[in-house]
């Protein structure tokens, strides 16, 4: 939950500050505005798809499933490149996952106390 | 909350470039600029005058739930008392356990956090100096808010914890009072979290790294962490219970098919986490306070760290061990049982680092090394009967029984109380420029801790005795009569000892004044003078080691022993001893003006000013200054372009400018609008509700677009004082 | 991370400080540090309203309304798009403000503000519509938790438009130089985090039956 990507004990002899964060390992900083619309046909697309899942009835049973991997991979595509975290400083991104994860996990087991997933 | 979701923090706002003049926008108040009284508390942004606000009211507080606490052993001094009524009772008990959690132990960490974190890592002030402000405001009007409901219909009874069902139906307004009291509180806690996370995070001065953080600072970050994350939880739970009561929602209506555990799932999650928020702090003052009266560095430091950040994400597994015996089945309880074992590992390993820090160190018994020892026992007790409590068949025994509150009341007061206690007479120097008595200070621990034993030890006993939490009164057969009788004595024990504390404090206030290092302390906060000017240092320091300030003191001789050091600068070091000390005599081993004790970071100007303040107001020091850069991010870590070194500085003038973020009313401002909103929903007033929103939108614009340095004052008279002036050079950096 | 970068290269390097701006240590803006922790904590809000949607989805006694007496699919799917569009709006905006742009970024601020109204306005339609269908806050286990997800979520995408409206205002007025794209960046996080909650929600409250 902290953290700790700062030197470690004593092996600093100077100062800490940075004027440049951390860069993500990718091969340009800022998608253009051409990348950006792509990304949002992507979405539309995804959420069209989404919507015409529910009406096939031969995938009924397996709904559940496709539909929150679809909205996974929305979800994924607007906080790597909307949001930036792709090619931003790490930190950010653990700010985030940290909230994610935790409410994941306690979530998760609170609605499993309660049998959500067997009824 | 009034509003849905507490507002993000401000966006960055600049004033408009050089050459864009622009006429000064019209105002609806004028940007105030006291430096002294009353209103340059209430207008404050400063994170030292914060933190004392938020102290003192924490302690009146503590007053009041103290007086509650009384009141409750009144009743239960004998069986069948008739001293309160059940519904009276209940509203004591209730606003006690609320008051203690929410109005005492989280704002007294919070005002230790507000006025030391800046300094132990190096920085002028928070990362969001305003909104730290507003934090406590809105804490001080929750508290308000909360308590005006004795006077409005009755004060909150459904227990701190507020189960729902049970709550929801509930009638009259007690319930609403402490469903809006404590969303208000939830957003100065939540606007505190962020602003010492950012500023823990981006504002450390050169050379501080994490790891060289001062462990204080290190739970305390934990801790904010907690908040960040756990604050939501309640939030949401809060918001269920307000929809069922105002607006006949069904989260907890059985008879539509809600689940009772709903609430105690939402609830305890944050609830636990919450318990780690009220001990880290004081965990984190105990590893100050330890090292410095042992002369010895902490034990461990780095597994003490680590092992603050475990407790933090094991906390998160083990809430469910406050629901044992609400038919969660065997699966899930063993799971939470383990979890609960489990985070008593790194706990206990704190415990074993303190003594160990203990162990062979040159003890000096003052009255911050009692109550840090007192901690360390009384937080052990605590956390045995928490082992306990861990097992699920005995816990089953314990639970709603008495045993848990002499749990909880070891580990709170015992733990909490008197580490923050040791806090109060440990910094009382730094942040008054006086020292409290030692004598009284011992005195005062003595009394508390053989009341609070006799107070909280026999509720051990009555528990296993079967005697229930929560009742009003118990029957003469019951066998309980006579440690009850005890536990009320033993509490008015504690009220004496709670007054020797203020007499102290009364009689301190004219104490011969101290310089910067009356304890020999190690960390950064003690290298600046007593109390520190409004921009802490002159000069950031740079950073080199742990315990920073203890490096720059003793080097180690050959057997490992610290030996002062002799350097040039100790001659310099010697003079400031002498411009502002003022002796403290042989009290409690205190050091006296000691050239190599005190060590300076600042400038010749700096010195000279601290001087003259030795007769000044404190807190005079610095106007409000102006600069034409607005961050309240500015104030953070900055690279010492000076080196060491100001021998060109001596002739008391100063060429450094050093801007600080100016006051404000906004903060206040906006903090009384959440009432406002309150007590409209609450009293289905629509108009009231609909200005309250108003009043806090237009409060949170006039802050936005206020820029968080005034403009350029008109420079003012030449003074004889040594004031630092502002300066409208813009540029980026700050002195 | 917001630059004063030249002109549509997007393959330089960036200096990541705004001037004004003091180092740090971390070399991020205090600001935008402040916004993903505030956004971390949002996680955990919505994660329970979610929870709560979730543990009491078909659990309403009786015979009583359901998601599918009220839902409308098609109508719903418009608005969550409407939702995805303003997020590139979003994104353009800032794009716009980075390479000095003011008027594409007045125009880009003020598409995503409108199209964040509709949305809201969309919601507020709907809500009407399963009202006079029978579905209140009182009625049962889903229309309790169903108004209070949307609706938190509502609220926070009406916040989002004021903010929003307010930049727009702002850049009018000029008060929005270059050197503050960082602002347009941060109401533009919280913007884009109200859209992917959306995300969740549109599929595990209106499209998982």
């Amino acid at each position: 939950m902290t953290d700790t990507h700062a030197a470690g004990p004593n092996t600093e002899p100077g100062p800490v500050v940075k004027t440049t964060p951390e860069e993500g390992g990718t091969s340009h900083d800022h998608p253009s505005e051409k990348e950006y619309i792509k990304i949002a046909l992507i979405l539309a697309a995804i959420t069209a798809a989404e919507v015409a899942v529910v009406y096939v009835e031969s995938l009924e049973g397996l709904l559940a499933p496709i539909l929150i991997g679809m909205s996974i991979v929305k979800f994924l595509l607007v906080v790597l490149w909307f949001m930036h975290l792709r090619f931003d400083s790490r930190l950010f991104r653990r700010f985030f996952v940290a909230g994610i994860a935790l409410a994941l996990f306690c979530y998760m087991i609170v609605l499993t106390t309660f049998g959500v997933w067997t009824r | 909350m009034a509003i849905v979701t507490s507002p993000p923090p401000s966006p960055a706002e600049l004033p408009p470039p050089p050459g864009s003049a622009r006429p000064a926008p019209v105002r609806l108040l004028r940007r105030p600029t006291h430096p002294t009284g009353l209103w340059s508390w209430i207008t404050t942004v400063d994170h030292k005058k914060i933190g004392i606000m938020y102290s003192a009211a924490a302690f009146i507080f503590f007053l009041i739930g103290g007086i509650e606490a009384l009141l409750l052993r009144v009743q239960l001094g004998s069986p069948d008392n008739t001293f309160l009524s059940a519904d009276a009772y209940n509203q004591v008990f209730t606003m006690h356990g609320t008051t203690m959690i929410f109005l005492v132990v989280m704002p007294l960490s919070a005002g230790l956090a507000n006025y030391l974190l800046p300094i132990m890592v190096g920085a002028r002030d928070v990362a969001f100096p305003r909104l730290n402000a507003f934090g406590f405001w809105v804490f001080l009007v929750g508290g308000l808010f909360m308590y005006s409901s004795f006077l409005l219909g009755g004060a909150p009874n459904g227990g701190w914890f507020g189960y729902a069902p049970l709550t929801r139906n509930m009638p009259g307004h007690n319930i609403d009072y402490w469903i809006f009291g404590l969303q208000i509180l939830g957003i100065a806690s939540l606007t505190g979290a962020v602003n010492l996370i950012v500023t823990v995070i981006n504002m450390r001065a050169p050379g501080m790294s994490l790891f060289r953080m001062p462990v204080f600072v290190w739970m305390s970050l934990i801790a904010q962490f907690l908040l960040l994350f756990a604050l939501p939880v309640i939030t949401v739970a809060l918001f269920l219970l307000m929809f069922d009561r105002q607006f006949g929602a069904n989260f907890f209506n059985a008879q539509e098919g809600a689940d009772p555990l709903l609430w105690q799932h939402l609830f305890w999650l944050f609830g636990h986490p919450e318990v780690y928020i009220l001990i880290l702090p004081a965990m984190g003052v105990v590893s100050e306070i330890l090292p410095v009266f042992s002369r010895k560095p902490l034990f461990g430091y780095q597994v003490m760290v680590i092992s603050g950040i475990a407790i933090g994400f094991i906390g998160w597994g083990v809430w469910a061990h406050h629901m044992f015996v609400s038919g969660l089945g065997p699966v899930a309880t063993s799971a939470f049982s383990a979890s609960t074992m489990f985070i008593a590992v790194p706990t206990g390993v704190k415990i074993f680092n303190w003594l160990a820090t203990m162990w062979k160190g040159k003890i000096r018994i003052t009255a911050p090394f009692l109550f840090a020892v007192g901690f360390v026992t009384m937080f052990t007790i605590g956390g045995l009967s928490g082992v306990t409590h861990a097992v699920v068949p005995s816990d089953t025994q314990q639970t709603d029984t008495y045993y848990i509150v002499a749990h909880f009341h070891y580990v709170l007061f015992g733990g909490s109380m008197f580490g923050l206690f040791g806090g109060a007479f440990f910094w009382w120097p730094k942040f008054t420029g006086r020292m409290l008595s030692d004598r009284l200070g011992k005195m005062q621990f003595w009394l508390m801790l053989i009341g609070f034993n006799m107070t909280f030890g026999p509720f051990h006993i009555l528990g296993l005795q079967g005697m229930p939490r929560r009742i009003y009164t118990y029957p003469e057969d019951m066998g309980w009569d006579f440690w009850n009788m005890v536990a009320t004595v033993g509490s008015f024990l504690i009220a004496v000892s709670v007054l020797v504390f203020m007499w102290n404090v009364w009689k301190s206030r004219k104490s011969p004044q101290v310089g910067n290092d009356p304890w020999d302390a190690r960390t950064l906060e003690w290298s600046i003078p007593s109390p520190p000017p409004e921009y802490n240092f002159a000069e950031i320091p740079l950073v080199t080691a742990r315990d920073d300030l203890w490096h720059r003191k003793y080097e180690e001789d050959q057997e490992g022993r610290p030996v002062p050091r002799t350097r040039p600068e100790s001659e310099e070091r010697a003079a400031v001893g002498r411009a502002v000390e003022a002796a403290t005599g042989g009290e409690a081993g205190l050091r006296g003006p000691d050239a190599t004790s005190s060590v300076v970071t600042e400038t010749a100007a700096g010195r000279a000013e601290a001087a003259g303040r030795a007769e000044a107001e404190e807190g005079d020091g610095v106007d409000a200054t102006a600069g034409s850069h607005a961050e309240a991010g500015d104030e953070g870590t900055h690279h010492d372009e000076h080196g060491g070194h100001d021998g060109h500085d001596e002739h008391g003038g100063h060429d450094e400018h050093i801007h600080m973020p100016s006051p404000s009313y906004w903060p206040l401002v906006a903090a009384m609008g959440l009432a406002v909103v309150c007590y409209g929903v609450m009293y289905k007033f629509l108009p009231v509700a609909i200005l309250g929103g108003l009043w806090i939108v237009g409060s949170l614009y006039a802050w936005a677009l206020e820029p968080a340095t005034a403009p350029d004052e008109p420079e003012p008279e030449p003074s004889t004082s040594t004031d630092l002036e502002p300066v409208g050079s813009g540029t980026g950096s700050a002195g | 991370m917001s630059t004063i970068s030249a002109p549509t290269d997007a393959q330089g390097s960036h200096h990541e400080v705004e001037p004004g701006h003091p180092p740090t240590s971390t070399g991020l803006s205090n600001e935008k540090v402040a916004m993903w922790a505030f956004l971390g904590s949002e996680c955990l809000l919505f994660g329970a309203l979610i929870s709560v949607y979730l543990l009491y989805k078909g659990q309403s006694p009786g015979n009583t309304i359901t998601p599918e007496d009220v839902y409308d699919i098609p109508y719903t799917s418009v608005s969550s798009f409407v939702l995805l569009m303003s997020s590139l709006t979003m994104v353009l905006a800032l794009a716009a403000i980075q390479r000095g742009d003011h008027r594409r970024l007045r125009v880009w601020l003020l598409t995503t503000a409108l199209l964040g109204a509709s949305f809201v306005a969309g919601q507020v339609y709907e809500f009407t519509v399963f009202i006079k269908e029978g579905l209140t806050l009182s009625t049962n286990l889903f229309g309790s938790s169903f108004y209070v997800l949307t609706g938190f979520h509502g609220a926070h995408v009406t916040l989002g438009v004021l903010m929003l409206a307010s930049l727009y205002s702002l850049s009018l007025r000029g008060r929005m130089p270059t050197e503050k794209a960082e602002t347009v960046e941060l109401v533009g996080l919280y913007w884009h985090f109200v859209d992917i909650v959306w995300i969740v929600i549109f599929t595990l409250v209106y499209l998982i039956p």
